[in-house]
């Protein structure tokens, strides 16, 4: 029973079916616009590719967004001299990251711990700076690498497509990759992530991932040479982060320098363990809260805030936006650090421990008087331990 | 008989201290070799020094004919020396049949394999052969149990089918039984006396004595960094400069 629910094909099937139907189940929150659900698709992308570093090895990079910007920036690139067609800036965009992540692993992975985070901190530290001034016939410093009428695009010069007025945008063979089409894109591409992260999360290699988070001596005494493990890991997690930044390309092709910024390094990792590092569903549930609420709170403003509360009598109106103020809006990241203390110290295991539990209780109150208690609040106590 | 590991005039020391002073010793096939000495006389030393964690100032190591100084630590496992750590090195975080499936895994696919696509529950040969090796220790009754949560006695045993199951040629224990309980030495001692294990050669570095002349075949005496004598268990016994180490420590100092 239990080995049927978790096979790859009913979860797969049940992890599609969700996905693909977003735009219906979410649409009670508010949550059910082509752009919010993109951004949900490509932050999960972007996450769940972190926790095949983070997660299973304990690497934790804070220099993700390098391969999130090098994946949009290449990803531009093939738009301006290949074609407007998203399949060649994807698998450019993701490769190029994978180059990036090869250096940057090679070089980072010869430290462990707090060094290794460091490292690719600096490194990621340095892309900005190259990408924000010294590259700046590459990327377009400040400005940002945009689209214009005069670029070549070779490929679809060849077949013909014919040179619109004003600016063209992205297609997947002509179907245009804005609106829904553009979030079913994603969320195909987002299925297909999940898919490979659960074959790693399931295979010899994962396995072996998780032994060297565990014990890394033993690993090596037992007879693995660590580090090609571990850069093949971070390699894999770049170019999830390049596919990430390559599709944020397609939803909006341009590319800022600001993609690379430290802040979106850390908000990768908020994601992972808010959801759950380690977990194949963790990082994905993270990132769609982040989002989801970064999207809510960021465009409240005080007067919003006072329309909402308009029924309480004027003083207590007056003290409970005072009061909320400043966490919304341009605040809204107080309100993360809030959320993100919150979790660490009561859920170490992110958002996937706190439904753990949930069910747990839940089993827990059902069974109640069908099987004797003691083996539940045995069961209950060992949860709470790990 | 042959030998198998060759240490021969290996010294090391740190800082003023010298650790290990030209020690020479062979190890023979098949044999169960047992280094006791006082605390403080290099047996660890000794050990790393022959697995890499440690390279001797001078002198040689030699194992099945290769030397085996500056070697990295996984391929000193494929050459087939296995060590089983004083506090037990497993890992805490995965379950008792990973923790056996994985060093099956090394034995099979050498130091590194990128094999992400091959799905674990597959691997039915070495799943079935890991439930044997945990059977062997007693382990299997709790194989989904994660490492970290049980007994100190049982994660040294865990860690010796860990060693076991990749069928080494050589297998260095330092000190099996250190922290166990009476019943837990026993059942240990009768482990490596077992059918399995005994015709392994094995280097025991051990302070019990009842451990000691349960297993070993031969037993060498390291005092003060220098093998001070080295022979059959009665030999040991009746050793005078043997007893003075154990006994007389510190008269001439």
């Amino acid at each position: 029973m239990t080995n049927f629910f978790k096979s790859n094909l009913v979860i797969m099937l049940v992890f599609s079916g969700v996905v693909l139907t977003a735009p219906i189940w979410l649409a009670p929150i508010g949550a059910d616009y082509p752009d919010l659900l993109q951004k949900f698709a490509i932050f999960g992308i972007f996450a769940i590719g972190f926790n095949i570093l983070f997660g299973l090895t304990g690497y934790l990079s804070f220099g993700h967004a390098t391969f999130l910007g090098v994946g949009s920036y290449t990803a531009v690139w093939a738009f301006k001299l290949l074609s407007m067609n998203v399949i060649p800036a994807i698998l450019l965009g993701t490769a190029m990251a994978g180059v990036f992540a090869l250096v940057i692993g090679y070089l980072s992975l010869r430290r462990s711990g707090i060094y290794f985070s460091i490292l690719t901190l600096a490194f990621a530290q340095m892309s900005y700076s190259l990408a924000y001034s010294v590259l700046t016939p590459i990327t377009n410093g400040e400005t940002g690498l945009q689209l214009s009428q005069q670029d070549p695009r070779v490929i679809d010069g060849l077949f013909g497509v014919p040179v619109e007025a004003g600016l063209p945008s992205t297609n997947l063979f002509n179907i245009s990759m804005s609106g829904l089409s553009g979030f079913y894109f994603c969320a195909v591409i987002l299925i297909i992530a999940f898919y490979v992260s659960l074959k790693i999360f399931r295979s010899p290699f994962g396995l072996k991932l998780r032994a060297i988070k565990s014990n890394q001596t033993r690993m090596k005494y037992t007879g693995f040479n660590t580090r090609p493990y571990l850069l093949s890991s971070f390699v894999i997690s770049g170019m999830y982060a390049g596919l990430a930044g390559s599709l944020m390309a397609v939803t909006d092709p341009l590319a800022g320098a600001e993609r690379m910024q430290w802040t979106a390094s850390g908000e990768v990792v908020l994601m992972t363990i808010l959801g759950g590092a380690g977990t194949l569903l963790g990082p994905l549930l993270g990132a769609t809260i982040i989002k989801y609420f970064e999207n809510i709170f960021s465009a409240l403003n005080s007067s919003e805030l006072h329309k909402i509360f308009a029924d309480l009598p004027d003083t207590l109106e007056n003290m409970v936006v005072a009061i909320i103020n400043p966490f919304v809006g341009d605040g809204w990241h107080l309100m993360l650090g809030a959320l993100f203390m919150i979790i660490v110290i009561f859920l170490p295991g992110g958002v996937m421990e706190g439904l753990t539990r949930f069910f747990k209780w839940f089993k827990h109150i059902f069974s109640f008087g069908k099987k004797q208690p003691a083996t539940n609040s045995d069961a209950t106590s060992k949860g709470e331990a790990k | 008989m042959s030998t198998i590991l060759d240490i021969d005039g290996v010294n090391k020391t740190f800082g003023g201290l010298h650790a290990l002073r030209d020690v020479h010793l062979k190890i023979e096939q098949g044999e169960t070799h047992a280094i006791i000495g006082p605390n403080g006389a290099g047996k660890s030393t000794l050990l790393n020094c022959c697995i890499g964690r440690l390279i001797p100032d001078s002198g040689s190591v030699t194992f099945d004919g290769n030397n085996m100084i500056g070697m990295k630590a996984h391929d000193i496992n494929h050459a087939g020396m296995v060590r089983v750590f004083q506090t037990p090195e497993i890992f805490p975080d995965l379950d008792l049949l990973q923790n056996v499936m994985i060093p099956a895994l090394a034995k099979r696919e050498g130091t590194f394999s990128f094999n992400p696509f091959k799905t674990l529950a597959k691997e039915k040969a070495i799943h079935d052969e890991a439930m044997e090796t945990l059977a062997d220790f007693e382990l299997d009754k709790f194989h989904n149990k994660l490492a970290g949560s049980i007994s100190r006695g049982d994660k040294r045993r865990l860690e010796l089918a860990m060693g076991l199951i990749q069928h080494p040629t050589l297998l260095l224990l330092d000190e099996p039984t250190a922290g166990m309980a009476r019943h837990d030495t026993n059942r240990t001692i009768d482990l490596l006396k077992s059918e399995k294990m005994s015709n392994m050669t094995k280097v025991i570095i051990e302070h019990d004595m009842h451990v000691v002349f349960s297993l070993a075949d031969r037993i060498s005496v390291l005092a003060r960094g220098h093998i001070i004598a080295t022979g059959t268990p009665d030999e040991i016994k009746n050793d005078q400069k043997v007893k003075d180490a154990y006994l007389g420590e510190g008269d001439d100092e």
